[in-house]
């Protein structure tokens, strides 16, 4: 199998699907021409044309609506949001109207649409431009709300979304894209909605996943050296979640540490602790850890900004506290 | 183009049809037995003028909730609206899941909004992009008030659809007040059309309440976006007669002087007056046309009163077209 970075993993997937499905086409800022932000779509203007790459204005509102409007015409635009923190402008759009119309039409209208955007912090990039708001995304019913950590994982996930009838939400993270993994070549597709286990061990049951999933199996390595095992488990999609890995782990191991990048309260962990509380209390031997940002806007200075997002060795001590 | 005398006077019945309704609501909400009404009594003729423009069932439709006489000529029933209202089962739009007034009826390609106002006129700018990668020979009306034109997605929204040269005809429903905020205080433009002009497209001002006149210019508006030659901006001028909804007191922001007069040119009255006047229409026709009205209205609610709510298991789905566990 080839290895290859994410952003070729996803820029794969795009291409494979808008080459199986003329319905598939991209509308965002700077995708055509420029090739994206972060050189995504690099060459598909040229060989997809300008009807099917398609640079819009700086408007992030119209770009989900338009993409709406075209999905309701069953199309299946992707929608590129340059980064996430851009997601704000357009939010009425994405929680109003792509997470509800399916249930307030009765079912009478579908949005095959995906919604691809960057998040994340740790490029100095500052505090409106490195946000990692995954879990907001992820409380609105209607909408599903995808984070590959693995580039085999952002293919075949991203390829199931652009082939899924309902609006994903796809965040990508900023500093994964030079990641490098085994990606089959072709047909890939993972199930959205569907938790996976990416390193298996006897003592603590990491939850985690997209950025925090790198940081706990470097986590793993080290505390592999002092005869610790740790199982992670990669959440890959936060809405729908699938518990059923992070329980049947966990039943194990007795112990949890979840490490997530985006802030700690109302987070990702605080939703799996209380999963795990509610539906495994009785093999609990350890209050359940929570690695996760700091309650600052992100700074740009770099010490400043390490010392806000969660790093390795934070993982390293919550998992000695729950042993 | 041209209209017939037939269709002149079914415009008219349809207003008519649309005012009895409408004015039904009031009463319901007095007597208690619904929740809420959002009214577009006094907007009748610039919306039916527009509808009849369109070719219904094939163009598309992203209304706004002032736009009752608009889903009348789409052929939404007054039956269909009484279970919006009362929030019954097997109300078409959503069964009982949205709104009322937050129009949506797929078999009319009519599409719903958001509580936030403006959402609809970009869903018109992709419903349009679409058609045009398509290859269709449609158009997209979206509707809006004027107040709502201060809203950055409808500039977001008109300027996408000049760039592209879309099918889009946005019209807006000048009534003169968004809630209390009178145009003066919304805009420094004397009409919401003269914004067009910043953007690239063309801008019409129309008196919205003559529904024949809107007629005409909505229709060339839609033979110009079929042909390939993009949106425009028509503004009709009419008068709010009604509050805002049934959630406010309109004595608090405006003398009931005003409203009165503004009633003695209520566009009902003016366009039978002169389809009268014109021998299309005697008195004892309008006669039938009312008694009719009433029965249908009479009708509407006697149904939609019997017909059941929603199941409560009925609310729980369905959030995505694909099966989601929630376990």
């Amino acid at each position: 199998m080839a290895k290859i970075t994410m952003r070729e993993a996803i820029s794969q997937a795009l291409w494979e699907e808008m080459e199986r499905d003329p319905k598939v086409f991209i509308l965002g800022e700077e995708v055509g021409v420029w090739g994206g932000t972060y050189a995504v779509t690099k060459g598909f203007y040229d060989h997809f044309g300008p009807e099917r790459v398609r640079d819009t204005p700086i408007a992030e509102a119209a770009i989900v609506g338009a993409a709406i409007g075209a999905s309701m015409r069953g199309l299946r635009p992707i929608a590129e949001l340059m980064t996430i923190n851009f997601a704000f402008s357009a939010m009425d759009h994405i929680v109003n109207e792509a997470a509800k119309m399916h249930y307030m039409f009765n079912g009478q209208m579908t949005l095959p649409m995906v919604i691809r955007t960057v998040g994340g912090g740790g490029r100095q990039l500052g505090a409106t431009h490195s946000q990692t708001p995954d879990a907001i995304f992820a409380h609105f019913p209607g909408l599903k709300v995808v984070a590959p950590g693995t580039p085999a994982d952002a293919k075949g996930l991203l390829k199931s979304a652009i082939r899924s009838n309902d609006p994903i939400f796809f965040i990508e993270h900023a500093t994964l894209y030079q990641t490098r993994g085994e990606v089959p070549e072709g047909e890939h597709l993972v199930p959205i909605g569907k938790s996976t286990v990416q390193r298996t061990g006897r003592d603590v049951t990491v939850v985690t996943y997209s950025k925090g999933l790198e940081i706990s199996l470097k986590a793993a390595e080290q505390l592999a050296k002092d005869g610790i095992e740790i199982e992670v488990v990669d959440l890959r999609t936060l809405r729908p979640l699938d518990m059923e890995p992070v329980l049947e782990s966990f039943k194990k191991t007795n112990r949890a540490v979840i490490v997530e990048e985006g802030w700690l309260s109302f987070g990702v962990g605080a939703e799996i602790s209380a999963r795990i509380y509610e539906d495994a209390f009785d093999y609990v031997d350890a209050p359940i850890r929570r690695v996760a940002q700091k309650e600052v806007p992100l700074p740009y200075n770099r010490t400043l900004e390490q010392m806000a997002l969660p790093q390795v060795e934070d993982v390293i001590k919550a998992v000695k506290e729950v042993i | 183009m041209e209209l017939t005398k037939e269709q002149r006077i079914e415009m008219y019945w349809m207003m008519l049809l649309a005012r009895r309704l409408d004015e039904r609501a009031w009463v319901l909400h007095r007597q208690g037995k619904i929740a809420f009404h959002i009214s577009g009594i006094g907007q009748e003729a610039a919306q039916v003028g527009a509808a009849f423009a369109l070719n219904r069932g094939e163009d598309w439709v992203t209304p706004y909730y002032r736009d009752l006489a608009l889903m009348i000529c789409l052929g939404y029933t007054p039956r269909e609206f009484v279970l919006s209202l009362m929030g019954k089962q097997g109300e078409p739009s959503s069964g009982g899941r949205q709104m009322p007034s937050h129009w949506s009826l797929r078999r009319a390609n009519a599409v719903s909004h958001s509580a936030p106002v403006a959402t609809q006129a970009c869903h018109a700018a992709g419903i349009a992009l679409a058609m045009k990668m398509q290859k269709k020979d449609q158009v997209v009306l979206t509707t809006i008030g004027e107040g709502s034109t201060s809203q950055g997605e409808w500039y977001e929204a008109v300027n996408w659809a000049a760039v592209h040269q879309l099918p889009v005809i946005f019209l807006v429903e000048n009534n003169q007040y968004a809630i209390s905020v009178p145009q003066e205080k919304q805009m420094a433009v004397r009409s919401s059309a003269d914004k067009a002009c910043g953007l690239g497209l063309e801008g019409l001002t129309v008196d919205g309440t003559d529904p024949y006149k809107v007629y005409e210019v909505v229709a060339r508006a839609a033979e110009k976006a079929r042909s390939g030659n993009g949106p425009t901006v028509i503004e009709a001028r009419m008068y709010r007669i009604t509050p805002h909804s049934s959630d406010d007191d309109d004595r608090t922001y405006r003398s009931r002087e005003e409203v009165e007069e503004h009633k003695q040119r209520d566009p009902i009255l003016v366009v039978r007056s002169r389809l009268e006047q014109e021998g299309l229409l005697t008195p004892e026709q309008v006669e039938g046309m009312e008694a009719r009205a009433r029965e249908m209205v009479d009708d509407a609610v006697q149904f939609a009163t019997q017909a059941p709510y929603p199941n409560v298991e009925e609310g729980t789905y369905p959030v995505y077209a694909e099966e989601v566990r929630h376990d």
